[in-house]
């Protein structure tokens, strides 16, 4: 088993993910060193919010490797995903050459031949991600989003992409990646991802953070905020997580709350500035009345 | 001990905790150990989470086994799985007499809505079938051939819904969008002259199906042949995407159990997940949990949601309201299909069932494999506009 060069210990990737703004546990960070030295994807699941994404384009910022991102979405195909052929082009081109008349090398062969040159090939996120030539510069940094927004049949696909980084392109022949790209494969579990999918790939579960950690992330991301303000945001929001929401608040809705109040200039939370900022924290009107049934208070108590 | 046969017993152990460790596991493991090293135990049991699990679900026995199996000491009484509740309570009357299941004595005098013993001849699903233990017994020959005609027979279809997927249609379809790959194909062996646009259109789809199976103890005497229809639905070939969730007490995700061919491995796996069979119902905290764990996040969403349950509730109402009205918002359709009903003067007394009624869009009988054909109908037809605010 080929093994890459890479972070030699989990506080390495500790430190340089702190270095871009992102505070990992140790969990995290020694799921990613596996991923970037095994090398294997990273499959990240958790809960919405929690920074997922952000694993991906703190890698893409530390490594240097460019960010590729695949948004996955219901009836995603590999058209989409892989390669298309730009067939408004490939028109023109015969339009072209019905007006220029028959050249040298005429006839229907060459006239195929000279539509499915590579210059009418739209490179999509994954043929980008394993074209990339090696000893060029970083590898990039594969991003597959939602994965499982994408139905069955595109999963099985990617399955075999992943295999073996290869792409064949029947007019163009075989595409294989001189070296894998860091390839992060994001799912918010609306539905299970197949287990031949599971067994390639590294697992993390991405839990909400402690607070002593969200403090940090807070203090981190909203630099303006007041310390106090900060802290009282981060057990406010860990008193709502356990208040049995339909939606908990993540790491973004903290962030976000955070920077609000920063806005508006307060400088501690009280029942007043919590009654006109819960939207940013609370996103259900059942959950915002369950909220205001128990008390603003209980949200800013020290 | 070599690091390879460490890591190899340590799958052995996970997969003796329930974690389902693929063959490669250990080796992949021990790959990992070799890049974090063995001297931090926080990164042997950080690469051990991330190429041995899979899933939130394998955190707890993972850790636990984890503990026992390095760390030499008794794991933590903190992280310590919970005891599983009481457990399967199974001896429930074999003979077939009204004798009290366990779980409804402390109800609210659940006879009172029950159908008597010699209900509708077509009542195959009869109290005489009760359960008997937690394995749900073995198929007799007339259960293993009725479970086959389900499988062969009733293919249940939930209607069919746009996909976003676009598919080649027929060039004369005078519908979709040009699709110009085939379109240039074609026109490469007519000399470079578009003859036909070829066309591409959405397809269609066929709307999950989530049946929730109540297994307290009111429903021991339906509750294996439910589980028998659910069985059918999930292992039928070219059915819809099925789930299965048991609720009781608490919620059990049944579909991987139920995914088996045959019908006494299936329900054997199944009794074997199921820790509340058989004792009371939290109605709306099951809805809850469901809606949490699985509806919310995507299962529900768009499905025909199933319910098989009496109502009973030994909880909040209002918890059950709050959590049908949310389940009716995220679901196409919701059909509730109570035993009881069929019993001549039947009304939805038992407060939950009444609660959560006004969220429901078709409230059918289950009490005979013939009402079940009319659910499969039921769930094909289009759907009912139901009362919200009534």
């Amino acid at each position: 088993m080929e093994v890459v060069d890479g972070p030699a210990s989990p506080a390495e990737v500790l430190d340089a993910f702190a270095a871009e703004g992102y505070l990992a546990d140790t969990g995290l960070a020694t799921a990613v060193l596996l991923a970037m030295r095994m090398p294997r994807p990273l499959l990240l699941e958790g809960e919405p919010g929690v920074g997922k994404t952000a694993v991906a384009q703190v890698l893409s910022r530390w490594t240097g490797g460019e960010l590729i991102r695949l948004q996955c979405y219901e009836g995603i195909d590999a058209g989409q995903a892989l390669y298309e052929w730009d067939h408004a082009r490939q028109l023109l081109h015969l339009r072209a050459a019905e007006a220029v008349g028959p050249g040298p090398g005429a006839g229907a062969d060459a006239l195929e031949s000279s539509l499915y040159a590579e210059r009418f090939l739209v490179r999509r996120p994954l043929l980008r991600a394993i074209s990339a030539e090696a000893g060029t510069g970083p590898r990039p940094v594969l991003l597959i989003d939602e994965l499982d927004r994408a139905d069955d049949e595109f999963e099985a696909f990617l399955l075999e992409l992943l295999s073996d980084w290869s792409v064949s392109i029947p007019e163009l022949g075989t595409i294989r990646a001189t070296v894998p790209p860091l390839t992060v494969i994001t799912s918010n579990r609306t539905r299970d991802l197949h287990d031949a999918l599971k067994r390639r790939c590294l697992y993390h579960w991405l839990d909400h953070p402690d607070p002593d950690r969200e403090l940090a992330i807070i203090r981190l991301q909203v630099p303006a905020i007041d310390e106090r303000l900060a802290a009282q945001v981060a057990a406010a929001t860990a008193r709502l997580r356990s208040m049995h929401l339909y939606k908990p608040p993540g790491v973004a809705e903290a962030i976000d709350w955070a920077t609000a109040l920063a806005v508006l200039g307060a400088d501690r939370l009280d029942a007043g500035t919590v009654a006109s900022t819960l939207g940013l924290v609370v996103k259900h009107h059942e959950d915002e009345e369950r909220v205001r049934s128990v008390g603003l208070d209980v949200l800013v108590e020290p | 001990m070599t690091a390879l046969a460490g890591t190899a017993g340590f799958a052995e152990a996970l997969r003796d905790a329930g974690v389902a460790v693929p063959a490669g596991g250990a080796a992949v493991f021990a790959e990992a150990l070799a890049l974090v090293g063995v001297a931090d135990p926080d990164a042997v049991f950080w690469a051990g989470t991330a190429t041995l699990t899979a899933g939130p679900d394998d955190a707890e026995p993972y850790a636990h086994t984890f503990r026992a199996y390095f760390g030499g000491a008794e794991p933590a009484g903190g992280r310590a799985p919970a005891p599983a509740g009481p457990a399967a309570v199974l001896t429930v009357a074999t003979d077939g007499s009204s004798a009290p299941e366990p779980g409804e004595t402390d109800q609210d005098g659940p006879d009172r809505d029950r159908p008597d013993d010699g209900g509708p001849p077509a009542l195959r699903w009869s109290r005489r079938e009760t359960l008997r233990d937690a394995d749900l017994g073995a198929c007799t020959d007339a259960e293993r051939a009725e479970a086959e005609r389900l499988l062969a027979v009733h293919r249940i279809h939930t209607g069919n819904r746009r996909a976003r997927r676009r598919v080649p249609v027929a060039p004369t379809a005078r519908r979709g969008r040009p699709d110009l790959a085939r379109s240039v194909r074609g026109a490469l062996r007519a000399d470079g002259e578009i003859l036909r646009l070829a066309r591409r259109a959405p397809t269609t789809r066929p709307r999950p199906l989530v049946l929730l199976v109540d297994v307290s103890g009111s429903m021991a005497p339906y509750a294996r042949a439910l589980l028998r229809f659910a069985h059918a639905a999930v292992a039928a070939p070219g059915a819809p995407p099925v789930e299965v969730f048991a609720f009781g007490t608490r919620v059990t995700r049944l579909t991987r159990e139920l995914r088996r061919r045959d019908p006494d491995a299936a329900l054997a796996a199944a009794g074997a997940a199921l820790s509340d069979w058989g004792g009371g119902t939290r109605l709306g905290e099951s809805l809850r949990t469901f809606n949490d764990r699985w509806g919310a996040p995507g299962r529900a969403r768009g499905a025909a949601v199933v319910i098989l349950s009496d109502g009973w509730d030994r909880g909040d109402p209002a918890e059950v309201d709050a959590e049908m009205a949310r389940l009716a918002r995220l679901a196409h359709r919701v059909v509730w299909v109570n035993p009881l009903k069929a019993s001549p003067g039947y009304e939805p007394l038992a407060a939950g069932m009444a609660a959560a009624l006004p969220h429901v869009d078709r409230f059918v009988s289950g009490h005979s494999v013939a009402s079940i054909e009319a659910l499969a109908s039921v769930l094909s037809g289009p759907p009912a506009r139901r009362g919200r605010r009534a």
